[in-house]
């Protein structure tokens, strides 16, 4: 299977190679992308895309890919760790800085936590925004009805998610409330164990509300009614699902996908596959990839993804001890 | 809607679509019949290829896949013991027993028929009720699939006759353990890992299946070359026998079908379940249905214990096409990876995809009744030739089932972990069934358990912690009320015997 997957991978970028005559001056010869879970998730969508985007437009000679899963990731990430694979870039996304704050331990030799921090953050690429959404035929219009509804009766209302407590599909929803002065330890999140099955619960009536990843609600856009979005500013994927900040909650909340290296990669090659990943967002070929996918372009490189990731990991920080997850 | 049907149907019948639908059903015997390998990594890998053709082509080739593997991955099941994929555990139970006793091809007719006709009554449901079918997968909540995992395990009993009762509550006991391993499903807080990394993600289906099935099955093969009735099964096992289905079997076959496809259908038709669920209910149901007589055979050869998982894994498999695109929920990864394809073609699912894309909606339909004929006629008469893999001489066939078992596990995760616990659990399982433990009932609590668990702490989460849900709606009731009707009918019929 692997040596299948690698011999195609091979096979298309020669054919690529022949076919192309450097339209971009190449920076790096191969990228070898390590993807912490199966074929056909998340990250593996992610790392595939953007490597066939990379070599489609001539940025990159080859790219190869290897699954390794384990650990929520956490084996990807601690052989990232341990053996500094050279010509190596690991995919991640906002689990890797939530679980740099519940600091999963022992995993890595010496270290003893598992942080962002151990790794060389290179940029943010693609992004999917949080949504809190209603079933269709629900009596709440916006997102004040759901608040108000609340705090007549914080029974009333039970918010699904796609994932465990503590998870990002559960932070969405915190936030928000949150930031209506609620207090969010008290709002009843019922996890399911993907967000097609909170959608479900959801839609059979047994929730009011669902918070999870706006990507995750565009296939039932017919069923239920986006009631914000944690984005600054609408989206051009879904024009009618308004956002929690035109409503006057101050919620901006962004599940990044982006690209880490080994530690002590060189600066010299940090900041040439960043500017790469940038650069290449700006042609046809990623679009191509984009589209199909329905990602968010939201390009985050170097020093201004490791700020961000700071700032990430401060507001995370704050929340999660509020929910006494940590 | 007839206007629907013969837009789907003229679509589904242009050459290029019945090209897909053998190309789909082609790779998905195949992928079907290799331990590991199953139809969500597939089809999650034809994605790309799939982006050149229109829509409903592009569906049209990754269902061929999904019911392909299904209809495929019995043959592994009967003939090895080793199911290819999740959703043909249960035909295990039977069509193992049955090739053992020189009715390997027999065990593979019956297969055969029975999916097609799974499949084909259940395409046959979907086109007559799918717009309301959508109100059925949300008529479920947390407290109803609790009741019907509940509902589940009592097909334990078939596997307790006989003075096993003990042993199986033991196996049972022993797979709710492998299933609690790992994250909870509800909190982030982990169980039974030892602060292994590696068994942070839980225990895996297949692997579990793959080393108490296929790899302790072999184990135990080597450890009992010497015993006279162990060697008499292994050489009936390599006798292909008669594939042709007598007067006797097609009444039982006649009685089973319909009945497995209702129950495989409507469980398919729920997100919160899907096949291999449906599977472990049908069989379970068909025992309660059968004579006595019949019920004695069950997990030693029965045809009706063969024909109703059959049955209803290829049902399900079409109902879970329903939420996926009448409500845009996927209730299974395979269905997933489906719905984010079709949303990359820029189709939206809902309950308008009749209207604004009768094409796409009525063409999938009408390409499962091809889709099932092309199966019948690419497994019938390939059975004699399959089933050779028999006659192959035990110490090349041993070696290779341990290697696919062993590839198998490790193409899915590319953790080398799992190849170690594969194998530890392995020959656990085989000490085990050199003392006569029975294994399915530890797969039937290792998948009912999980969920029952999780539906159960999600229904009290529901009620603020009251017990009240088990009563306050008419399904749950009905429902459980099913369930203590079985068991004491099991009681009275136990205490009357003796």
């Amino acid at each position: 299977m692997k040596l299948f997957k690698s011999f195609f991978s091979v096979l298309f970028s020669a054919a690529l190679l022949l076919s192309t005559t450097t339209v971009n001056s190449i920076a790096i010869d191969k990228i070898h992308f390590l993807i912490g879970g199966g074929a056909g998730g998340g990250w593996d969508g992610t790392a595939r895309g953007t490597g066939e985007a990379l070599t489609k437009a001539g940025f990159l000679k080859s790219a190869s890919f290897e699954n390794m899963s384990g650990g929520g990731g956490g084996k990807a990430l601690a052989y990232m760790i341990n053996t500094k694979p050279e010509n190596t870039v690991l995919v991640q996304s906002t689990p890797l800085v939530l679980r740099s704050i519940t600091r999963h331990k022992g995993y890595v030799s010496g270290s003893g936590t598992l942080s962002y921090k151990d790794v060389v953050p290179i940029a943010g690429v693609i992004g999917d925004y949080g949504a809190i959404a209603v079933a269709k035929d629900s009596p709440y219009k916006n997102f004040k009805d759901v608040v108000d509804a609340y705090k007549a009766n914080p029974n009333s209302i039970k918010m699904a998610g796609g994932s465990v407590r503590g998870s990002m599909d559960h932070l969405i929803g915190a936030l928000a409330f949150q930031a209506a002065g609620a207090d969010p330890n008290a709002v009843a999140y019922i996890p399911y164990d993907a967000g097609g099955k909170a959608l479900a619960g959801l839609l059979s009536g047994e929730t009011q509300i669902i918070s999870t990843g706006l990507g995750e609600l565009m296939g039932a856009r017919d069923q239920v009614r986006i009631i914000g979005i944690t984005a600054p500013d609408r989206v051009g994927d879904a024009p009618d699902a308004p956002t929690l900040k035109e409503q006057g909650y101050d919620v901006q909340f962004v599940n990044w996908r982006g690209f880490f290296g080994p530690p002590g990669m060189s600066s010299k090659d940090k900041k040439a596959i960043a500017k790469m990943l940038g650069d290449v967002q700006k042609t046809p070929e990623w679009e191509a990839v984009r589209a199909r996918n329905a990602w968010v372009n939201i390009y985050n490189p170097d020093k201004k993804f490791v700020k961000f990731l700071k700032t990430q990991t401060k507001e995370m920080t704050a929340l999660m001890k509020k929910l006494g997850v940590i | 809607m007839i206007d629907g049907i013969l837009i789907g149907l003229t679509t589904a019948l242009s050459f290029k679509n019945i090209f897909m639908v053998m190309i789909g059903c082609f790779f998905g015997t195949i992928i079907g019949m290799l331990p590991g390998l199953g139809p969500m990594t597939a089809i999650a890998l034809m994605i790309p290829i799939t982006y050149g053709f229109d829509p409903a082509t592009g569906l049209i080739l990754m269902a061929g896949v999904y019911y392909g593997a299904v209809f495929g991955g019995s043959t592994s099941s009967i003939l090895l013991n080793a199911p290819g994929v999740p959703g043909t555990v249960a035909t295990s139970f039977d069509g193992y027993p049955m090739a053992q006793q020189g009715k390997a091809g027999k065990a593979l007719a019956i297969a055969a028929w029975s999916s097609f006709a799974g499949g084909t009554l259940s395409a046959i449901y979907l086109l007559f009720m799918a717009p309301s079918l959508s109100k059925v997968s949300l008529s479920f909540r947390s407290p109803d699939y609790f009741a019907l995992m509940i509902l589940g395990l009592t097909a334990i009993a078939a596997f307790s006759s006989k003075g096993q009762f003990l042993k199986a509550m033991m196996m049972v006991v022993l797979g709710l353990m492998l299933a609690s391993v790992g994250q909870d499903s509800l909190s982030d807080i982990t169980r039974f890992t030892f602060d292994n990394m590696n068994l942070t993600d839980g225990i895996s289906f297949v692997l579990v299946v793959m080393s108490t099935f296929a790899m302790s099955e072999a184990l135990t093969i080597i450890l009992k070359r010497n015993d006279p009735t162990a060697a008499a099964k292994q050489v009936s096992l390599t006798e292909l026998g008669s594939i042709r289905i007598n007067k006797e079997e097609r009444g039982k076959m006649y009685r089973t079908i319909p009945r497995s496809s209702v129950i495989g259908f409507l469980i398919g038709v729920l997100p919160g379940a899907g096949a291999t669920i449906a599977s472990f209910l049908a069989y379970g149901m068909e025992r309660n249905l059968v004579k006595d007589e019949e019920k004695e055979k069950f997990g030693k050869g029965s045809v009706n214990g063969l024909s109703a998982p059959e049955t209803a894994n290829n049902a399900a498999c079409s109902g879970s096409f329903v939420p996926m695109l009448t409500l845009g929920i996927p209730g299974s990864g395979t269905t997933a990876v489906m719905l984010g394809a079709l949303l990359g073609f820029g189709i939206q699912p809902g309950p308008r995809l009749y209207m604004t894309n009768p094409e796409i909606f009525w063409s999938v339909i009408m390409s499962m009744y091809i889709g099932m004929v092309i199966l019948l006629i690419l497994n019938l008469p390939l059975i004699p030739y399959i089933a050779r893999i028999l006659a192959v001489p035990k110490n090349y066939l041993i070696p290779l089932i341990l290697f696919f078992s062993i590839t198998g596990i490790y193409v899915m995760s590319f953790n080398n972990f799992d190849i170690y616990l594969m194998i530890g659990i392995a020959v656990v399982a085989t000490f085990l069934r050199l003392y006569d433990f029975p294994m399915p009932p530890l797969i039937l609590a290792f998948v009912l358990g999980g969920l029952m668990e999780e539906n159960l702490r999600r229904s009290l989460l529901l009620s603020n912690g009251s017990w009240e849900f088990l009563w306050d709606r008419t399904l749950t009731v009905c429902i459980l009320v099913t369930t203590i009707l079985i068991v004491l009918w099991h009681i009275y019929k136990t205490l009357t015997k003796k």
